[in-house]
């Protein structure tokens, strides 16, 4: 708290550098018997971009939940500076993680502004009474409120539609929304979910640009992401989560170079003679699974 | 609903392209048939229609329309402003910044259907057309040639999207009526008015009121419709007229000014309101107008639970129960086991609080569930109250609420030596009880408004406005979802309350009857829901409406008489599939729209 005087840039819940923001140790969800994440760590410091990738099904967004608070992990804890997290999501977003949606989320029938404002929530006190008998209080902080949204329409390119509802808006632009609204809850970490799905190069390059001005703010990232372009020119750190597991974790370097995560990715390799022998066993493979699935009705109607 | 089978509508015809009507008359010649026929239906309501004044309204007199003509006088009126309009005479089309040919179609329609219901009625009742006079001739005659007047005027034909030839006949027929539905809408489209040119705000106070006195004026004749022949006849032409005005780009001005000036609106809406008992020479109407507000205000406190939360609320009205018994309970009434009575203040506040508790009863464990689940849940505490309110009758439980028997002889309310049972004369107007109730009960609805309207307009309101379009989002967010949903039940179980403690004593009796899930008689929890719904979801003027239209279509009715259940869900299923967003949609946010925004949005009407 005491660094938000010395720069008028970063924001209110930026930590000095270097601190550890997010600290998971030894984080497991079990779903019965499904493992979906077995003991992973993952630290994320003070602005720095860290990277989630895996392939799909890995348990990237269950480990995001349990980061947000969605899911309560089974074994292990998540500290966000050194406390560790409440079991109610929305009391980890007040604490200083937000997050953003895999699939778009947004309050669609709501203006831009306004879903800007709802971000807002945790950093304004004014209950019910406050608004029935609007005093001067609630007048200040709404105005404050408004004025600080519309700093971050700003920031993020939006603020020429503030009035428009966000249904209207275009992919992208949702997108960025979705990014603008998170912030104004002032986090200290801000966790995206894929927040380039479906998006163009030029627009990919535009939230790269947007995530660096983010991290530029001392507020910390970790994204999840499947392209890898974009992950590696992006961060710090990434880490590979392979069913559930931490493969490796490194700068982008040490990652690309990594076999077990090209296996993880397109597969192993046979190792004796890949090729024709391959090939044929792999037809043999098939004309017996064939055979199987045609007993089976048989096997039924025997019964 | 005879334009339809009038109209050729053949997609096989070569429609695409340069506009036409649906009868191959030159536009001029329509134009003209359509402005003189409704000059001369005007004319003819100063004819006499029949011969003998057991037609109710009395249609005999030479000189002086009276009841259904005066509507058709209206219409026609309306037609002929609309017709000249659409020639450009005078700078009328200023006057209307839409379309006036689409206006002139619906208002031209709507005269045509009241005289021919009149008309038509009127041989039924009375036995034959030999029963019309000349009169009656002429303004059937002039309607209709109004009619196929409108019907040539020319408008702009959808495109038709070829057929699959190897469609089921089923699946053609759907597609042809989809075409035919497709070229009644394009018939009556409307392009959108401009961008309000800037006036002198006292013009835009001036409208304001203007409006005012119209509304007061409808809906006091309205509520003053003695027969229902009169009552459907008004239906018909402020259905069809509120079309043609919107058509003509009128209501979007209006609704640009009165967006403009929120505050003022609201004021003169309440001043029109409070005038309305002054309109009526004795209690018959006022006796309406309470009911129509006590279900009114109950339907917008229920607004801010299901139109902001999102709370499907089916116990609503038990809240309402709540605040009467309450009330009643301190008023000092015989059959209250508490001897005492307390001044209105302090059973209204009483009332409500005990309300608001129940609500945070209520609320505590159910909110917990989401949607359906909340909806048969809250289904299921309403009918709770209502028996346990019939079984503490001192013989299956404590004594309290006299049981079936309910709570009688409530003594009238005496605020300031002002005694509400009373008559008084004020300014030389008579107003009698319900007038006084009507008074007090309209201070309660600009209570419930007040605090409708600031609340959505702040941080708890947007608060559940972001719960009810992704609540997961919403906690994501920060927003502690119980806590937000809980304020808003426990709110609107106030506000429930603080009506049902007046509720109480203008009705003199409460029971528990009167808060059942589904009864003939509003407000119960289903007619509230439907009063929301109908009106329109997150709005106030919706719910105001729709509890008026609620009211008075059965109250009007008598004919409906057992089928009246039954014409309700008729009406909302049809309203679902046509209107989902209901009569008044929260357009608010639209206005402050571009104009490429704005054009989608109208004229899509998605619901969603």
């Amino acid at each position: 708290m005491t660094t938000d005087t010395t720069t008028r840039d970063t924001a209110p819940g930026a930590a000095v550098p270097g601190e550890t923001v997010l600290d998971a140790r030894g984080v497991t969800m079990r779903f019965g018997g499904l493992t979906a994440v077995r003991n992973v760590d993952l630290t994320v410091n003070a602005g720095e971009i860290v990277g989630l990738i895996g392939p799909n099904g890995a348990g990237k967004t269950t480990f995001f939940n349990c980061l947000t608070g969605l899911y309560i992990p089974t074994e292990g804890e998540v500290r966000y500076k050194g406390a560790v997290l409440p079991p109610k999501s929305f009391k980890v977003t007040a604490a200083g993680i937000a997050r953003t949606f895999q699939n778009i989320r947004l309050f669609a029938n709501m203006t831009v502004l306004e879903n800007v404002l709802v971000g807002r929530h945790t950093r304004t006190k004014e209950g019910l009474w406050s608004a029935l008998l609007r005093g001067p209080g609630f007048h200040r902080a709404e105005a404050a409120s408004r004025a600080r949204a519309m700093e971050l329409l700003e920031f993020v390119g939006l603020a020429g539609k503030a009035e428009h509802l966000a249904r209207n808006l275009p992919y992208g632009e949702q997108r960025k929304l979705e990014i603008a609204r998170a912030l104004a809850s002032e986090p200290g970490l801000l966790l995206l979910d894929e927040p380039t799905a479906g998006m163009n190069p030029q627009e990919t390059r535009a939230t790269e640009e947007l995530v660096f001005a983010i991290r530029d703010m001392g507020i910390a990232v970790l994204v999840i992401e499947h392209d890898m372009r974009f992950i590696f020119n992006l961060c710090d750190r990434v880490a590979v989560l392979v069913q559930g597991q931490k493969l490796v974790e490194g700068d982008s370097a040490t990652v690309q170079g990594d076999e077990r995560v090209v296996a993880a990715y397109l597969g192993e390799p046979f190792e004796n003679d890949p090729g024709v022998a391959e090939v044929a066993e792999v037809e043999a493979a098939e004309a017996q699974a064939d055979t199987v699935t045609d007993a089976v009705p048989g096997k039924e109607n025997d019964r | 609903m005879t334009t339809q089978t009038t109209a050729p509508l053949s997609p096989s015809a070569p429609v695409e392209g340069a506009p036409k009507g649906f009868i191959g008359l030159p536009a001029t010649v329509g134009r003209a048939l359509a402005t003189g026929g409704s000059a001369l239906a005007v004319v003819s309501t100063f004819l006499a229609w029949t011969w003998t004044s057991e037609y109710p309204g009395d249609l005999t007199v030479y000189g002086y329309p009276g009841g259904l003509q005066v509507l058709v006088l209206i219409g026609g009126l309306l037609s002929v402003l609309l017709g000249l309009a659409s020639y450009g005479l005078w700078g009328l089309g200023r006057l209307f910044p839409g379309s006036a040919d689409a206006a002139l179609k619906l208002a031209v329609l709507g005269t045509f259907a009241t005289a021919w219901y009149t008309v038509v009625d009127i041989s039924a009742e009375l036995g034959g057309v030999v029963n019309l006079e000349p009169g009656a001739y002429v303004v059937a005659l002039a309607t209709l040639v109004a009619l196929v007047g409108v019907l040539a005027l020319p408008f702009t034909w959808p495109e038709p999207e070829p057929i699959d030839p190897e469609d089921t006949s089923w699946e053609q027929f759907k597609h042809h009526r989809r075409q035919n539905w497709a070229v009644v809408k394009a018939s009556v489209a409307a392009k959108s008015p401009g961008p309000a040119p800037q006036r002198p705000a006292f013009v835009d106070i001036l409208v304001i009121v203007a409006v005012m006195a119209v509304g007061l004026i409808v809906f006091t004749y309205g509520i003053g419709t003695e027969y229902d022949q009169q009552f459907i006849g008004f239906l018909i032409i402020v259905g069809f007229g509120f079309g043609a005005l919107a058509k003509a780009g009128l209501v979007a001005r209006v609704s640009a000014i009165t967006a403009r000036h929120r505050t003022l609106t609201m004021i003169s809406a309440f001043v029109a309101a409070a005038l309305f008992p002054f309109t009526q020479s004795d209690d018959q109407y006022a006796t309406i107008g309470v009911y129509i507000l006590i279900f009114a205000t109950v339907a917008l406190g229920l607004n801010i639970v299901v139109g902001l939360a999102g709370l499907l609320d089916l116990g609503y009205v038990a809240f309402l129960g709540v605040g009467a018994y309450t009330s009643a309970l301190v008023s000092g009434s015989p059959s209250s086991p508490l001897h005492v009575q307390w001044p209105f203040w302090a059973s209204a506040l009483c009332g409500a609080v005990v309300a608001m508790i129940f609500g945070v009863i209520i609320g505590a464990p159910t909110l917990r569930l989401r949607g359906d689940y909340l909806a048969i849940v809250t289904l299921g505490f309403g009918e709770i109250f209502r028996i346990t309110v019939l079984n503490m009758d001192g013989t299956s439980g404590p004594d309290v609420t006299n049981g079936s028997n309910g709570i009688s002889s409530i003594p009238n309310l005496d605020i300031l030596g002002f005694d509400f049972g009373q008559e008084h004369t004020i300014l030389g107007f008579t107003l009698a009880r319900f007038a006084n109730y009507f008074l007090l009960m309209l201070l309660i609805t600009l209570i419930v408004v007040v605090v409708f309207r600031r609340s959505s307009d702040s941080r708890i309101g947007r608060a559940w406005i972001a719960i009810r379009e992704d609540e997961t989002a919403a906690l994501a967010m920060g927003i502690n979802g119980f806590r937000v949903k809980l304020i808003a039940f426990a709110l609107g179980a106030c506000l429930a309350g603080l009506a049902g403690s007046v509720q109480a004593h203008v009705t003199y009796t409460v029971t528990p009857e009167q808060y059942q899930f589904a009864h003939v008689v509003p407000p119960n929890s289903a007619f509230l829901l439907a009063a929301v719904v109908l009106g329109g979801m997150g709005t106030i003027s919706g719910p105001l409406v729709g509890a008026a239209l609620l009211y008075l279509i059965p109250a009007k009715l008598q004919f409906l008489g057992n089928y009246q259940l039954l014409a309700f869900g008729l009406a909302l299923v049809l309203l679902m599939r046509f209107r989902p967003e209901g009569l008044i949609p929260n357009r608010r946010r639209q206005l402050e729209f571009h104009e490429e925004t704005e054009a989608p949005a109208v004229l899509t009407k998605a619901g969603a």
